[in-house]
């Protein structure tokens, strides 16, 4: 059967008119014997994790990342921020008292890709959001050594000049709606307008941000500039609402287990 | 049968473990298998002079490769 | 290398790069205003080389005497020079980025030059880049040699190995303009996934049709090493790359999973990396080139078919050790760090099978500095095993975790253990490669052995170290029942270290830049291995008692 499932395949590659092709036992059987082997600890290990329900915590109240906070995550990836910086404060009591409650599973529940990371060269930042100002955080991404001296950051004065591209968040957001996050049509439909509305309090489209994302969604002049929306308004966005999609871990009240 | 996180987890443990055991005993058998020990002899000197080139028989298409 | 080539072959190699520039073309066309269409420049350039190159040679004589009875090692050649490149290249941004960590100036400002968007050009130039390279070279030769069989065509092994190569040159390119899906080892976007998933398949079916033609019904083990690296990297790469890009003409693309299952999911891959890519292929490395080399069978092939079965079996649950006292599931957690545990038995039997072939023959070890790069791999690969299980038991990891230990334990099986045996493979491939008698300079060849070692005995003990003190450091308390250190005193506490880091990294890339130029020397100043060979090279008087392999 493999051999006539393959023969096209075979037949496709072969430029040597007198090879002869043929799958023979013994390495077919290798093969399946390979992936028999391999293939049982992941389906074990993951497949479980798909029963969402009993995985992770219900939380009806929490929100979905706004256009612009969406748009900051994307820098945070593009800009390899997760190479050093942790989302993930595990259940230690060192770390309780240092970032904050531990982390929730339902907090990343709309996080696609995860971001985790596996490193801290920088400290930890699932609690970040309202930790500082937003002048602070500009500064600081302006250039980290001149708030703290003995920081190691790269500086990202650039997201301060660079205007923040709006016209591809709907396709962003629907490709997010498709692999579950719940945005609405409305949502989707306003993404470019709700990006520039939630960076500019007195412009025509504030209004609409609240209207779709709820009042405790913060509009602000995230970058301090009043004439443009910037990369650096996407990415302190998206920093100052780590941590406050939800307000599951506080209601908990979680106890360290060490 | 509904496909629950516990009905998962507990196949895990019960499935999981007979597989690991049965997996162990089967290879341990082949590997060593007492008439195929020639074979292995043979396959691990094999490599030690390979250099000649690809084995040239007669009538290449006929041949089986085995 | 075009001279091996027929007539048809020529047309099939240029029908596939014009099918490929075309492609990059469309991909440069509706990416225009998206880093994609950078990409699409790329792949266009790449292929129009190709297809150049081809059609320059279209009219050269074709070859004329039976190729079959030959093995076929032109794109082994080429792939051994390009995983020394990528080495140089990879190893360099390595040496670049720990730099950035002891002197952050050395960010030069730019926006492409931060540490996050250079960092996994390090990790892919090394681990693909270097390591894949060498895996692809080396499983050619060994696929043949082992078979007694040429491979089956000679179209699909240039396609898998310049695919391959292109699919690095997007990942590199990428993530210096920002494109990233920032699953770590796996942050190339869906295009370039989708592109490595065509060259992998042709890859598996140019191995098993190799295997079909070989002259024995037992297929040697290195065999079953190589085959588990293409397969479980495949199943691999499907499942962890599977997302949605946000639009055809863009890069971005979202994960289909997301949080609990994603972070499961990207661990299960990313340990398996290690485990099937740096890992399984280079057991395969090691058990041809080690008894070949050593002029002794294996210690004892009945216990690598056990340790092959327990490596593959016990590998694929680790992953979830990445993961202790997170959100993810605690049995899983547990089951994760059982298997970490067990897969030391394995792992340790691989080592000491290698080390008991060595019994007998340490002469050769001290005296050929080749065979005394595969004795350390074989050394650090028992000592990185045996520090990844420790690591993985809950309350170490609890320590360890998020610290530099990890970084530390990372290239200690990297540069000890994958390098190491690529190294010694290498310098075991080349004479045989191009029918030279020695390397152009066993000094070199001992220079790079030693620069080598003492970088990577430099760069652990210096991770170590860092790693520890990090870790104790976010942990202690003072009298007063609060945490003693802020965040910035451990970072502080670093500084000594990282210096001491990049300047180990620098004694690596030194010794990979001395291996480049001895095997470019040996090329073109060795001559040709002849049985009336009237005058010594120059490094023949030198030469230790063990000759090259052949």
């Amino acid at each position: 059967m493999f051999k006539k499932i393959l023969k096209p395949f075979a037949r496709f590659f072969d430029f040597q008119a007198r090879t002869h092709y043929r799958m023979e036992r013994h390495s077919m059987a290798l093969t399946f014997g390979i992936i028999a082997a391999a293939s049982v600890g992941g389906i074990v290990e993951i497949a479980p994790l798909f029963t969402i329900d009993d995985t992770v915590e219900a939380d009806p109240n929490m929100r979905v990342y706004t256009p612009l906070e969406q748009a900051g995550r994307d820098i945070y990836i593009r800009e390899g921020c997760y190479a050093c910086h942790s989302q993930m404060i595990r259940t230690l009591r060192d770390e309780v008292e240092r970032y904050g409650p531990y982390s929730l599973a339902v907090e990343s529940q709309y996080d696609h890709p995860m971001l985790w990371g596996s490193k801290r060269t920088g400290p930890d930042l699932a609690r970040l959001g309202d930790k500082y100002s937003d002048d602070w955080q500009v500064r600081h991404l302006v250039n980290p050594r001149d708030l703290v001296p003995e920081s190691v950051m790269p500086q990202y004065a650039f997201l301060l000049e660079t205007l923040l591209r709006t016209d591809d968040l709907s396709d962003r957001l629907s490709a997010l709606r498709a692999v579950g996050v719940p945005y609405t049509d409305e949502m989707i439909l306003n993404a470019a307008y709700d990006a520039t509305g939630q960076a500019n309090p007195d412009g025509p489209h504030a209004d609409g941000v609240t209207e779709r994302y709820g009042d405790a969604t913060a509009v602000r002049y995230f970058d301090g500039r009043s004439d443009w929306v910037t990369e650096m308004d996407a990415l302190v966005a998206y920093l100052q609402i780590l941590g406050k999609l939800t307000d599951l871990p506080e209601q908990m009240q979680p106890v360290a287990e060490e | 049968m509904e496909l629950t996180h516990d009905w998962f987890v507990g196949a895990a443990k019960s499935f999981g473990l007979f597989y690991l055991m049965g997996l162990f005993i089967l290879i341990t058998i082949y590997a060593y298998w007492p008439s195929l020990g020639g074979r292995f002899d043979k396959a691990a000197k094999s490599i030690l002079d390979d250099e000649d080139g690809p084995v040239q028989r007669e009538n290449k298409e006929d041949t089986p490769c085995q | 290398m075009m001279s091996n080539l027929t007539g048809a072959e020529r047309t099939k190699a240029m029908i596939i790069t014009g099918f490929g520039a075309m492609v990059g073309l469309l991909m440069a066309i509706v990416g225009h205003d998206d880093p994609m269409g950078a990409h699409g420049w790329i792949t266009l350039l790449f292929f129009g080389v190709l297809f150049f190159v081809v059609g320059n040679a279209f009219y050269d004589p074709e070859p004329t005497e039976d190729r079959a009875a030959l093995y076929y090692d032109d794109p082994t050649k080429v792939g051994i020079i390009l995983a020394l490149l990528w080495a140089v290249v990879g190893m360099s941004m390595g040496v670049w980025v720990a730099s950035q960590l002891a002197w952050p100036d050395l960010r030069f400002d730019a926006a492409w030059s931060s540490f996050g968007r250079l960092r996994p050009v390090h990790t892919s130039g090394v681990i693909f880049g270097f390591g894949g390279n060498a895996l692809i070279a080396t499983s050619y030769h060994i696929m043949q040699r082992t078979s007694r069989a040429r491979m089956p065509d000679q179209i699909s092994p240039w396609f898998v190995l310049l695919g391959f190569n292109l699919f690095c040159i997007l990942a590199a390119s990428g993530y210096i303009m920002g494109i990233t899906q920032s699953k770590e080892y796996a942050e190339p976007e869906w295009y370039a996934d989708l592109w490595l998933v065509v060259v992998w398949v042709v890859y598996f079916i140019l191995y098993m049709r190799t295997l079909a033609r070989r002259n024995e019904p037992h297929i040697y083990v290195a065999n079953w090493y190589y085959l588990s690296f293409i397969l479980v990297v495949a199943i691999l790469h499907i499942v962890n790359n599977l997302a949605l890009p946000a639009s055809l003409t863009g890069a971005k693309s979202y994960s289909l999973f997301s949080g609990v299952q994603d972070a499961m999911t990207q661990w299960w891959y990313g340990h398996n990396a290690v485990a099937f890519f740096l890992t399984t292929g280079f057991l395969g490395m090691l058990y041809y080139f080690l008894p070949k080399r050593a002029e002794r069978p294996i210690y004892s092939y009945r216990l690598s078919i056990l340790s092959f079965w327990g490596i593959v079996f016990f590998y694929i649950w680790v992953g979830s050790h990445h993961l202790h006292y997170t959100a993810l599931p605690y049995w899983v957690q547990t089951l994760g760090m059982t298997f970490s545990i067990m897969l030391l038995v394995p792992s340790w039997a691989s080592a000491g099978n290698a080390l008991m072939t060595l019994n007998g023959a340490w002469h050769k070890v001290r005296d050929d500095a080749t065979l005394r790069f595969m004795m350390v791999a074989a050394v650090f690969y028992g000592l990185s095993t045996f520090e990844g299980s420790f690591m993985a038991i809950r309350p170490v990891n609890g320590l360890s975790h998020y610290t530099d230990w990890t970084i530390g334990h990372v290239h200690s099986g990297a540069m000890g253990w994958v390098a190491m045996i690529t190294f010694g493979s290498i310098y075991a491939l080349v004479p045989v490669l191009w029918r030279r008698e020695t390397m152009y300079s066993w000094k070199a060849v001992e220079w790079h052995f030693w620069l080598a070692l003492t970088g990577t005995v430099i760069y652990v003990f210096a991770m170590w170290n860092s790693g520890i003190i990090q870790g104790l450091m976010w942990r202690t308390y003072n009298e007063a029942g609060t945490l003693r250190y802020s965040f910035v005193d451990s970072l502080v506490a670093m500084h000594p270290y990282y210096i001491a880091r990049a300047f180990g990294g620098l004694l690596f890339l030194t010794g990979a830049c001395i291996c480049l130029w001895n095997v470019v020397m040996t090329i073109r100043r060795v001559p040709l291995l002849a049985p009336a060979l009237d005058y010594p090279t120059s490094s023949e008087a030198m030469e230790p008692a063990v000759p090259a392999a052949e």
